[in-house]
């Protein structure tokens, strides 16, 4: 049984630079590394040190408080260096890549006939199981939890998002083994959502076994927080996982090939992107490979692993996400526009307000860079201000606020269980009061953790 | 910036007003750090602006009906265009150099006392002021009332979004109830010199006042309409203030839903006067008499001392139009109830909206159980 559900609110930010639907270049990097701050909720403890040979697949970190959740080598090489910051808290494990890759076989298995305790434990011991996320929180989810469903969300509708059908198509197999492998680890189901306006012969729309929704709407219609709120809103003491495209993929190809196989398509995006089109790389690939795409702009350059909503500023010296296929480039806008608040057309910007006239070229795409665009004031305006973009049943200001209070109480009548930072990231764009939204959503939902711990 | 006015620097005390200054010249060069790497291009100033620009009409108008019912009461005709609007302009320009100045200081010190950045919201209120007072008001009076509703009004409750009540209004507020003489009764609404002599048969009252008595002015329907009658400086014209309405519902900034609130609660209270044979006007005149157009468009709808829920917005624009006019209509001490009305209706937003708030989320409990 499929089901339509038309979302009015939402917001396509129109930046420029979307990905030319063709992979450009095979970047097997030279360095990768392996960061333990991907992953919210995991505290990580050191398998390996400097020197030691690791194949694809073999583990490298550990979970503290749960020492089965592994994180696992995307290559084969040599530990070259640990990356510590301050308090020597472990950012990241370099490994260089060997010239021949060799990987752990972790077998051949047929999903359908294991039990769910063979699944878990082969998701575990292959690195595989962190691609699962528990809502709420939107930590890795615990292994000895039985969700009550699983969400997947099949479309992104980021701004310039990498195209579903171009990168999955070919997955398609491996994504419904993943669903098959998942399927048994909840009592409920596992939601697919699509969108509503794809292509309806699309390959990804073949998928068995799964509850299809069908979301017609703006960004953020593609979030999988949104999609779960408007299936099956989480209640307090609910536990829900969600699990990308990406991580289906990769989960199945466990199964089909018996590899831990990250490899995938990455669309390199943005206004500063020269000939933006996708890669096919690991995660954890340094951003200096990416030097075809930003020349020699690097110094006013930003390095956004993932979209420029709520992806995160790596720097040059950064490197692509666990979770992430794209990357974006910025121009950092630190110039100083002399009078830009009141000037009356201001022609290049982009505004969703009506004060300026954006309204009059809806189909025009802006080059956007990372100017804050005023100073940073208390809320000022309304709540329906910001929940005019935000197709959830709550009110984000008054959420946000009871997170800046640091009120458990309020945040849970106004629906921290139900979110996650990034499904409040357009507010954040349209907030003439230039607050973090999202930091301090995400400050929030830290203090739940530690609060209901 | 210059480095004496960071922190350490021996002009640090400045720092706020130089940085007031100098984003107000030039846009920050500020980037976003994380989350949102682009943002959308409207700031508060920009909101702000449009707020000014929205009650501009009122306040040129306003400048020129100043010298015109000035004319009129000496005998004059008044058909004077540029030298009523020059009259006008120079009475109320030392109202705004007091209001900017008494309040824009106060704001720059709080502001450099918590530091923080100077935030523009008096930009508004500072304008709104001069607007609704009598023009003739005499200017420590109106300094005393400026401070009074920055300090007490706004910066202790944590400065601009924090504050319960209007600044604007509870600086006529203040006034109204300190200095009760000069901000009622027939002489303070008709800019006046000293050496003026007026007409036989001058009457000073605002038609809401007038009840029907002749006066100097017209008081039709067109005349109210266009604003060609007594009142504070702002308040008159409908007209004018229609065509701020218009400009603020069309950017946002003002909710549509406070303004049309406001007149159906006022023509709901107004239609039970009729009917009771209580009122002596038709409810519909209501609208276009005294401050109740300026209040409904630019006073009730600040969106900080507002509602904020969207079902919040319509319960607290009728509970002002509704207040307004039983101030009106069944009390015979003051004629105007608006500024009242408002004031109330900013004190229990707050409760509104937490009704509003509590009922939606049970609704949504209820919901999800039986789902």
């Amino acid at each position: 049984m499929s089901q339509n559900i038309v979302l009015k609110k939402g917001l396509n930010i129109p930046i420029g630079g979307e990905a030319e639907l063709r992979v450009s270049k095979a970047i097997a990097p030279g360095i990768t590394a392996v960061r333990p701050t991907d992953f919210k909720g995991l505290l990580p403890r050191l398998l390996v040190k400097e020197g030691d040979s690791v194949l694809c697949g073999s583990p490298v970190i550990a979970d503290k408080k749960n020492p089965d959740i592994l994180l696992t080598s995307p290559v084969s090489g040599t530990v070259k260096a640990l990356v510590r910051g301050e308090k020597r808290k472990l950012l990241a494990v370099l490994i260089e890549a060997d010239d021949e890759q060799k990987c752990i076989d972790f077998g051949v298995k047929d999903p359908a006939s294991m039990d769910a305790g063979e699944i878990t434990a082969a998701l575990l011991e292959s690195g595989l199981w962190p691609w699962i996320i528990q809502r709420p929180y939107g930590i890795v989810a615990d292994p000895a939890v039985r969700p009550s469903n699983i969400f997947v969300s099949a479309f992104d509708s980021a701004p310039l998002a990498a195209d579903g059908d171009f990168c999955f198509a070919s997955e398609v197999k491996n994504i419904q083994a993943g669903i098959n492998a998942l399927s048994k680890l909840t009592d409920g189901e596992v939601h697919v959502s699509y969108d509503a306006d794809g292509d309806p012969a699309s390959e990804l729309r073949k998928l068995s076994g799964v509850h299809a929704h069908f979301f017609k709407g703006k960004h953020p219609a593609g979030n999988v927080g949104v999609q779960i709120s408007h299936i099956r809103p989480i209640r307090k003491g609910d536990t829900v996982w969600t699990v990308s495209l990406l991580g289906l993929a990769a989960i199945g190809k466990l199964f089909t090939k018996g590899r831990y196989d990250m490899r995938r398509k990455v669309a390199v995006c943005g206004p500063m992107a020269i000939e933006p089109s996708y890669v096919e790389t690991l995660p954890g690939m340094p951003m200096k490979e990416l030097a075809g795409f930003y020349g020699s702009n690097a110094p006013e350059t930003r390095f956004v692993s993932g979209n420029v909503l709520s992806g995160r500023n790596e720097g040059v010296d950064g490197y692509l996400g666990f979770f992430d296929n794209q990357i974006t480039l910025l121009r950092e806008g630190t110039e100083r526009e002399l009078l830009g608040w009141l000037r009356p057309l201001r022609w290049k910007q982009f505004s969703t307000d009506h004060s300026y006239f954006s309204w009059l070229t809806p189909k025009r795409k802006y080059d956007m860079d990372t100017n804050l665009h005023g100073g940073v004031r208390a809320f000022l305006m309304n709540d329906g201000y910001y929940a005019k973009v935000l197709p959830m049943d709550i009110y984000p200001i008054y959420l946000t606020k009871a997170c800046l209070a640091g009120e458990i109480e309020k945040m849970e009548q106004f629906g921290i269980y139900e979110v996650l930072p990034e499904d409040l990231a357009v507010c954040e764009f349209v907030d003439p009061s230039k607050n973090n939204i999202q930091e301090i959503i995400a400050k929030g939902i830290d203090l739940m953790l530690k609060e209901m711990a | 910036m210059n480095k004496i006015f960071e922190k350490g620097g021996k002009l640090h005390w400045l720092h706020s007003t130089v940085d007031a200054f100098e984003t107000f010249l030039r846009v920050p060069g500020t980037v976003t750090r994380s989350g949102s790497h682009v943002r959308d291009a409207i700031d508060l100033k920009r909101i702000l602006i449009i707020v000014l620009i929205a009650a501009a009409p009122a306040a040129l108008f306003g400048m020129w009906n100043v010298g015109y019912q000035h004319s009129l009461a000496i005998g004059d005709t008044g058909l004077n265009i540029l030298g009523n609007f020059w009259y006008g302009f120079l009475k109320v320009l030392p109202l705004y150099i007091v209001s900017y100045v008494v309040g824009l200081g106060i704001e720059f010190a709080a502001c450099q006392i918590r530091g923080e950045e100077v935030s523009e919201g008096f930009l508004v209120s500072g304008f709104f002021i001069p607007l609704i007072v009598p023009v003739d008001i005499p200017l420590w009076m109106l300094a005393i009332a400026v401070a009074f509703a920055v300090i007490f009004g706004k910066e202790v409750f944590g400065g601009t979004g924090m504050n319960i009540w209007n600044p604007a209004l509870l600086t006529r507020a203040f006034l109204f109830f300190s200095y009760p003489s000069y901000m009622s009764g027939s002489e303070c609404w008709i800019s006046l010199r000293k050496t003026d002599t007026v007409i036989d048969g001058f009457t000073g009252a605002t038609p809401l006042a007038l009840d029907g008595a002749p006066a100097q002015y017209g008081t039709g329907f067109w005349d109210l309409f266009i604003g060609t009658v007594p009142g504070s400086v702002g308040e008159t014209s409908v007209i004018a203030i229609l065509l701020g309405a218009i400009i603020l519902i069309w950017t946002g900034v003002a909710s549509w839903k406070i303004m049309a609130g406001t007149v159906i609660g006022a023509l709901a209270v107004g239609l039970i006067g009729d009917l009771a044979g209580i009122s002596k006007v038709p409810c519909y005149m209501q609208l276009i008499y005294g401050g109740f157009a300026f209040g409904a468009v630019f006073m009730a709808t600040d969106p900080v001392t507002s509602a904020q829920t969207e079902c919040g917005k319509w319960i607290y624009g009728i509970l002002i139009g509704a207040l307004c006019l039983m101030v009106r209509l069944f009390n015979p001490g003051y004629v105007e109830g608006m500024m009242l009305a408002i004031l109330l209706a900013n004190t229990f937003a707050p409760l509104i909206d937490h009704l509003v708030i509590n009922a939606h989320l049970s609704r949504k409990a209820k919901k999800l159980k039986a789902a």
